[in-house]
């Protein structure tokens, strides 16, 4: 279920952690950096090879936001819907954005081009509204700004 | 006027390497401090300079540093974790610090692990801070590359493990004992805080937990002297502060201001005052989970006490304003929803009153409000304050619910009685 | 001592406990949910507010949780503040904001302690409007029922599943108000505590399945203070009974023994009571002497007593045959009718051989039996030869506490009091204390070992030997130990030098005197240094240790008397003697007898071959006494009336001697005077008349009512066959009525036949039954501990020491296994329990076979003592090379005696 590189990665990433509880996260992130999300299967086979079991790996895993546990798109488009982003209408962006793509938060484009997600204060107040895809910020944004960006991504 | 934590930053350009940042004095406290200096003449000095804690608390740095329980006999690794998970809502000043410069945090760090003798370090970032940890992690692996991180730091004999923690988002991270329970890989609820992570914190061993930037503070408070530190700033506490402002304002960002400039400089004079045709209404001086002030507060000066003498936090020293173009209801109701999808779950008045508190408010922002509602509102601002819950957060999601209640209450009537809201 | 003022009154309470225990201690009411007593407090729920005033001019005071506040010297607090009262309701109130209200079909309703909290709490009017929110329930096997709708996210579970019971397949999932307490996906609860969850949890997210089969209210329950008879450790429980049919079974908590908790099988174990299992008639043999089963048929009680009457006179001799799953009082009926000199304790010569020596080693060497609770306290284990889990499995819950005990220094170091739960296991991480376990093979408890052997018994009591000369070099050496183990010796004779409280274990599953011989050593040793050392053994049955204290001979003995002399009358009771004797043998035996009277519950293999078969009553219809491994005799008490022709044992012992005309009839009349007469014929038995008040103690005049005050439908419930309402059984053998008049207070803890008080209808009760929260019983602990300490003795160590085990060529050493489902003879016959049994099998080491060409599964032809039989392989890589192991109930091949020598036959297609 995991691949070998998975493997040495987990192996590089952890050995710095004196306990195997402690590499959960770093384990996951490096198997979601490959495939995306994290399914039933490849989670068991984390906790196997962490030599912990499924309930300890997904008791972690079902706290946080950012592993996720069904599929998602090639593309993460998160909406920061905080305070300043909804004071400079983050509302009008979102609602682009899914008109646009078809989707709703929680959901992923039927070509698994994107999936949209709602994300907390992204620390980008001053660039309100923003919204950050793959890892990429984009503040100041309007719904022109959104075509060309949406745009860049296949 | 100067500007230490940022003078070598440029917005929107890259960072400082490790040689350049060499060159305009990097590393030079550091090195001073691991030479000649003694973990005791530092901590002295982090005292005298009266800084306080950048995180949210504001607790006395020196103080919290001389917490850590003596080096002798200690159980070791002892761990210095530096807090970079910036998720309150309208906070962004260490983002700016991490990715403008990151090796001034890094300086910091040693420094800091030096005075309280401690042999292991984490960042712990959030995962959307993807520029500021690919920076960071450059900038650790130039240090390691340098020997200013790891063995014989200086030739002093001082050894210094450092190590960039990636989150999986979670604001309740930021809380430092949850911070320790997500580093250990359990589910980041946090601990009680009897005994202090300075006794037993991550694994169990001392730990110190500061924020990113009370650490930057650092190196410049070792460079040029507590006296000088102390006079950056317009009041008691000591240091310059990044105060940010978000939200309808001509020109929102961040500045590198002395503690104690007023609300009115920084969102008049730096911000550019509000949008045309827009009128302030209010403000969270300090972040999502303080306390709104109003115009008649506009003159407090930003610093620990005046602000907590006006009746909010300090908290972050990044304001949010609410314009008059603005529902107060439909503000604070984003901000419960935040705080309702945040809570870890761990202790029943912040798992089951924040959402029923963002249920209500959207109710009344939806025209649904009913008689009664400002009552549950307030027996939530009770039953979820300090004391009852078992963290800082929840306390902290009541404070601009209570003080939007003291300040925007016919708004709040308004919707109740029109059954809709008037600012739609 | 401290002075804590609550509401400004002064109250002396205990140092160093949280207000919150110190003031249910002091009979307040605080209502709590996450923490527990056993657990103590992690603040999770923030139920226990109480105000604390800084002095007594602080007027304003704050809120702060009684369970994470120390009651200190002068601590100032209000339980009754106005503050505190509105946030009390308000938790109440959220955690029934999502709760789905459905207590009329809850199986927790009635004695649900949210609900008690609820109406503790004074919440009683609901604000919220909104949707409430749902979950998905999962199958949990067939112990558990999960509705996690009604769940209040107390997190008592989790901790309690895995903190406590060292659990792994269970978790909590999820965050803010979407909290998921389960496991990843739909499966079996796989620790053998998981029952307990259904007592842990204060509402009705996890219940008891198998009462859902045939479901009844606590108020429509019927209930008596009981002792599990799945094993040897005596856990003291309450039995409830509807209608004829036991319902559940619940732990009562003793102190001493089993505290909180029950394992699985206890719990769930039951269920046979019930079953097609049982015999509830007389039967008697028509025709001639075959082995036909067909032939048994029922009879009337007074044709039956008329019938044996005539056989016993007609007998020149009668024999009796004892068992150690019946009471003191049963055995020792049969010992009277039939004579000391004929009768036999109903055990294998091995197993009564190690039980002497058990009982010979506890009575007269320095080294203590301890109680679960003492278990729990000790802060360096070894065990010999145990698979506790699977043998005695309460022990092992209480084992994974005592790991706890040496790390508690570090949490001292640091000033975290021991209630403070998170902050302990913090400090703590995974640092345990000393724990070594030498086995034949992996047990449950290696996840939390300092360190294991694999080992034969032979070479496991080697092992203990040499420790015990390393910790007194008096004890014997072993001479021809490898440099390996005698080095693994001194550490572990070193670690438990270190401790203050240290422990051994062993028991009889291993089938070796050398071992208990060689703990006994170890844990003298250790007296030796001024060590309070604890000897704690476990026995295969509930009554092993009692019928050991009587003494008498084995059941080879038994038949040699039988094959040599003339042929008699054996009455074998409760006993099946193909679990303890070859078939071979047992047939050739009952064959010779001219009439075989069996007496038992269940129609054992025994019981289908004899010629009188009498329905005797299980423990839930027995009264009598019983002697735990610990050397302690309880008592415990039938909670089913009667019914047709069911007695206990002893009953119908007395009325084959009633029947027979036997004059000291009288001396074994009633429970009392079969105790008075065996404390006369064995002092060590003088404590029995003293373990539970006797059949005349009245309280207030009134008997102790089986039946709460709230029994409903009692004047229906036999409508629909007379609508006379019957007047309630007589019990005149307890101070118990099978009634609901009587005195519904707190009874002596003895006759404790449920918790339950005014606002307290769960079984948190519990609380206002101890003299103080997780104290003694008020009263003091029922049961008395037989065997003491008989200092003065001089000190003789074992000094036999066996050869090391040495492969045989051809030949396999066969071992036992124990399953914690499937080795107990009666737990085996509940359908939930028989769920969890596993198949038959027989354990080989990977290498074994391979080289026999075997794999997982595939049929091996076993032969010991020229018995044989076909057993699917099933490979375990902890077996040792050489080592066949034998799963003990499952195989068929019970009869043969473990340890012994076995050949693989060749496998003829099978
Ligand atoms: C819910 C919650 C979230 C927090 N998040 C952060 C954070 O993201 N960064 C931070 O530095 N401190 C955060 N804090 C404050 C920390 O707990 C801690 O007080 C601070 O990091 C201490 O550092 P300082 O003394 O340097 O301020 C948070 C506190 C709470 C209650
Ligand atoms: S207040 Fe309670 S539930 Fe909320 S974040 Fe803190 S511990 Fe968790
Ligand atoms: S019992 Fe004290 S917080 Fe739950």
């Amino acid at each position: 279920m995991l691949s070998d590189e998975i493997k040495s990665e987990i192996h590089c990433g952890i050995s710095a952690c004196p306990t195997r509880r402690c590499a959960i996260l770093e384990a996951l992130q490096i198997v979601q950096r490959h495939h995306g999300w994290v399914s039933e299967e490849r989670l068991k086979a984390v906790a196997e090879f962490l030599g912990l079991t499924v309930e300890e790996v997904d008791g972690v895993a079902t706290f946080y936001n950012r592993i996720y546990r069904k599929p998602v798109g090639r593309h993460i488009i998160f909406v920061c819907d905080s305070v300043s982003c909804w004071i400079m209408g983050f509302e009008n962006i979102l609602d682009h954005i899914q008109k646009r793509l078809g989707i709703s938060f929680g959901e992923t484009t039927s070509d698994g081009r994107f999936t949209l997600l709602p994300i907390q204060c992204l620390g980008a107040c001053e660039q309100a509204p923003a919204i950050m895809i793959d890892g990429q910020l984009y503040g100041y944004l309007d719904r022109d700004k959104i075509e060309a960006i949406l745009g860049g991504y296949e | 006027m100067e500007r230490p934590l940022t003078k070598h930053i440029t917005i929107g350009g890259d960072p400082l390497n490790l040689a350049e940042y060499e060159k305009v004095g990097g590393y030079e406290a550091c090195r001073k401090s691991l030479r000649t200096l003694t973990p005791d003449n530092i901590l002295q000095l982090v005292k005298d300079s009266n800084l306080r804690g950048r995180g949210g608390a504001g607790f006395p740095t020196g103080l919290k540093w001389s917490s850590m329980p003596s080096s002798q006999n200690s159980p070791r690794p002892r761990y210095l974790i530096a807090d970079a998970d910036e998720m309150e809502p309208g906070a962004f000043k260490d983002r700016i610090l991490m990715e403008g410069n990151p090796h001034q945090l890094i300086e910091g760090l040693i420094i800091c692990a030096y005075t309280v003798d401690t042999e292991i370090g984490y960042i712990f970032i959030r995962s959307e801070y993807t520029l500021a940890a690919e920076r960071i992690r450059k900038a650790i692996g130039e240090a390691y590359e340098k020997g200013y991180l790891g063995f014989n730091i200086f030739g002093s004999g001082f050894n210094f493990e450092l190590r960039l923690h990636v989150s999986s988002g979670r604001y309740i991270c930021g809380e430092g004992t949850a911070l320790a329970n997500s580093i250990e890989g359990n589910r980041a609820v946090p601990r009680h805080k009897v005994p202090r992570q300075t006794e037993s914190g991550l694994w169990g061993m001392p730990t110190l937990l500061n924020n990113v930037e009370t650490l930057c503070n650092i190196p410049h408070i070792i460079n040029n002297g507590s006296i000088w530190f102390k006079n950056l700033s317009k009041c008691k506490d000591g240091g310059t502060k990044i105060f940010g402002v978000s939200g309808k304002v001509k020109k929102p960002g961040a500045w590198e201001l002395p503690m104690g400039t007023t609300i009115r400089e920084i969102l008049e004079e730096h911000a550019g005052g509000m949008l045309d045709g827009l009128k302030f209404r209010g403000t969270l001086p300090g972040g999502a989970s303080t306390d709104f002030l109003v115009e008649q507060h506009l003159d407090v000066p930003m610093d620990y006490d005046s602000v907590q003498k006006a009746g909010s936090r300090f908290g972050t020293g990044t304001m949010i304003v609410l314009d008059d173009h603005t529902c107060p209801v439909g503000m604070v109701h984003n901000l419960e929803s935040f705080f309702a999808r945040e809570s870890c779950g761990w202790c029943t008045p912040c798992r089951e009153g924040l959402p029923w508190t963002a249920k209500v408010l959207k109710a009344i922002e939806d025209g649904k409000g009913e008689p009664g509602d400002i009552e549950i509102l307030e027996f939530h601002i009770r039953a979820l304050g300090p004391g009852r819950t078992f963290c800082a957060l929840a306390p902290g999601a009541m404070e601009p619910l209570r003080s939007a209640l003291k300040f925007f209450r016919e708004d709040f009537d308004a919707h109740i009685k029109e059954k809709r809201c008037p600012w739609s | 001592m401290a002075t804590i003022f609550i509401d400004n009154a002064p109250y002396q309470v205990q140092d160093g406990q949280n207000l919150l225990s110190a003031c249910l201690s002091l009979g307040f009411n605080i209502p709590y949910f996450c923490w527990h007593p056993a657990m103590h407090a992690v603040g999770a729920c923030r139920m226990c507010a109480v105000k604390q005033f800084r002095d007594e001019n602080d007027a304003r005071g704050s809120i702060v949780m009684s369970c994470m506040t120390p009651a200190a010297d002068g601590t100032r607090i209000s339980i009754d503040d106005n503050d505190v009262r509105e946030f009390r309701a308000g938790v109440i109130e959220f955690l029934m904001l999502n709760h789905p209200h459905d207590c009329p079909v809850c199986d927790e309703g009635g004695e649900c302690h949210l609900q008690d909290m609820t109406v503790m709490s004074g919440h009683v009017y609901r604000r919220y409007r909104f949707k409430k929110r749902t979950y998905l329930n999962q199958n949990l096997g067939p112990f558990i029922n999960h509705e996690m709708n009604r769940c209040i996210q107390c997190y008592r579970c989790v901790r309690f599943y895995r903190d406590y019971a060292g659990g792994r397949d269970f978790n909590v999932f999820g965050i803010h108000d979407r909290i998921y307490f389960g496991r990843c996906s739909d499966g079996t609860l796989e620790n053998e505590f998981s029952g307990n969850l259904v007592e842990v949890c204060p509402t009705g997210v996890f219940t008891d399945k198998t009462l859902r089969k045939h479901y009844t209210r606590k108020w429509d329950m019927q209930t008596a203070p009981s002792i599990c008879p799945h094993c040897g450790l005596g856990c003291n429980i309450i039995v409830g009974e509807r209608y004829g049919s036991v319902r559940r079974i619940l732990n009562r908590y003793n102190h001493e023994v089993n505290g909180y908790f029950l394992c699985d099988r206890g719990r769930f174990g039951y269920e046979f009571v019930n079953g097609d299992c049982r015999v509830r008639q007389p039967l008697v043999r028509h025709t001639s002497k075959s082995l036909d089963v067909s032939s048994l048929e029922p009879i009337e009680k007074k044709e039956v007593l008329q019938y044996l009457a005539k056989m016993m006179t007609s007998s020149e001799r009668v024999i009796g045959l004892g068992s150690p799953r019946a009471t003191l009082e049963a055995n020792f009926s049969l010992r009277s009718l039939v004579g000391p000199e004929n009768f036999y304790v109903g055990m294998s010569e091995p197993e009564l051989k190690m039980v002497l020596q058990i009982i010979e080693i506890l009575s007269n060497g320095p080294a203590y039996s301890p109680s679960l609770r003492d278990v729990e306290q000790c802060d360096a284990v070894l065990i010999l030869g145990e698979d506790v889990t699977n043998i005695a499995p309460r022990l092992a819950l209480s084992l994974r506490q005592s790991v706890r005990q040496k790390p508690m220094e570090i949490a001292e170091r640091l000033k975290i009091p021991r209630w403070a739960d998170a902050a302990v296991r913090q400090a703590v991480q995974s640092e345990r204390g000393p724990l070594f376990i030498l086995s034949p093979m992996a047990t449950k408890l290696d996840d939390i070992a300092t360190k294991t052997l694999l080992a034969p018994p032979d070479d496991i009591a080697r092992l203990g030997f040499q420790i015990a000369h390393e910790i007194n070099p008096e004890a014997q050496p072993v001479l021809d130990l490898s440099e390996n183990l005698r080095e693994l010796a001194v550490s572990i004779a070193a670690a438990l030098k270190q401790a203050s409280l240290p422990l051994v274990v062993s028991g009889t599953s291993c089938g070796s005197v050398p071992v208990i011989n060689a703990a006994a050593n170890v844990a003298w040793a250790l007296c030796t240094q001024g060590k309070k050392t604890g000897l704690c053994y476990t026995v295969p049955e509930c009554n092993s240790l009692g019928l050991g204290l009587m003494g008498g001979l084995n059941i080879r003995d038994c038949f040699e008397k039988i094959m040599t002399g003339s042929a008699g009358t054996l009455i074998i009771l409760e006993n099946d003697l193909y679990r303890r004797a070859e078939a071979q043998t047992i047939e050739a035996v009952l064959q010779k007898c001219k009439n075989v009277v069996v007496i038992d519950h269940i129609l054992s293999r025994t019981a289908r071959e004899a010629d009188v078969v009498l329905p005797s009553g299980t423990f839930t219809e027995t009264t009598g006494s019983l002697v735990n491994s610990e050397g302690r005799c309880q008592r415990q008490f039938r909670v089913i009336p009667p019914t047709g022709e069911v007695q206990e044992g002893h009953h119908w012992l007395l009325d084959i001697m009633t029947s027979i005309g036997r004059s000291d009839v009288n001396q074994i009349s009633s429970l009392e005077s079969v105790g008075e007469l065996m404390a006369k014929e064995f002092p060590i038995f003088k404590p029995l008349v003293e373990i539970a008040p006797r059949a005349d103690f009245r309280e207030f005049g009134q008997k102790i009512p089986r039946q709460p005050h709230r029994y409903s439908g009692r004047t229906a419930m036999l409508a629909d066959i007379s609508v006379h309402e019957p007047k309630p059984p007589d019990d005149p053998e307890s101070p118990l009525s099978f009634s609901m008049e009587g005195y519904q207070g707190i009874p002596p803890a003895p006759l404790i036949q449920r918790f339950w008080t005014p606002g307290w209808n769960s079984c948190q009760a519990v609380n206002k039954f101890q003299s103080e929260i997780d104290g003694p019983l008020v009263g003091g602990d029922p049961g008395r501990r037989l065997i003491g300490l008989l200092n003065g003795n001089e000190l003789v160590f074992f000094s036999e020491i066996p050869q090391t085990y040495e492969p045989r060529d051809g030949e396999w050493l066969v071992v036992s296994i124990s399953n914690i489902f499937g080795s107990e003879e009666l737990s085996s016959l509940a359908p939930a329990i028989s769920e969890r049994v596993p198949e038959p099998y027989v354990g080989l080491n990977p290498e074994d076979a391979n080289s026999l060409g075997k794999k997982d599964g595939e049929k091996l032809l076993l032969s010991i003592n020229g018995i044989s039989k076909s057993l699917p392989v099933r490979v375990i890589t902890s077996l040792q090379p050489g080592i066949i192991a034998l799963p003990i109930g499952l195989s068929g091949l019970e009869g043969i005696a473990l340890p012994a020598w076995g050949k693989v036959l060749e496998n003829r297609n099978g």
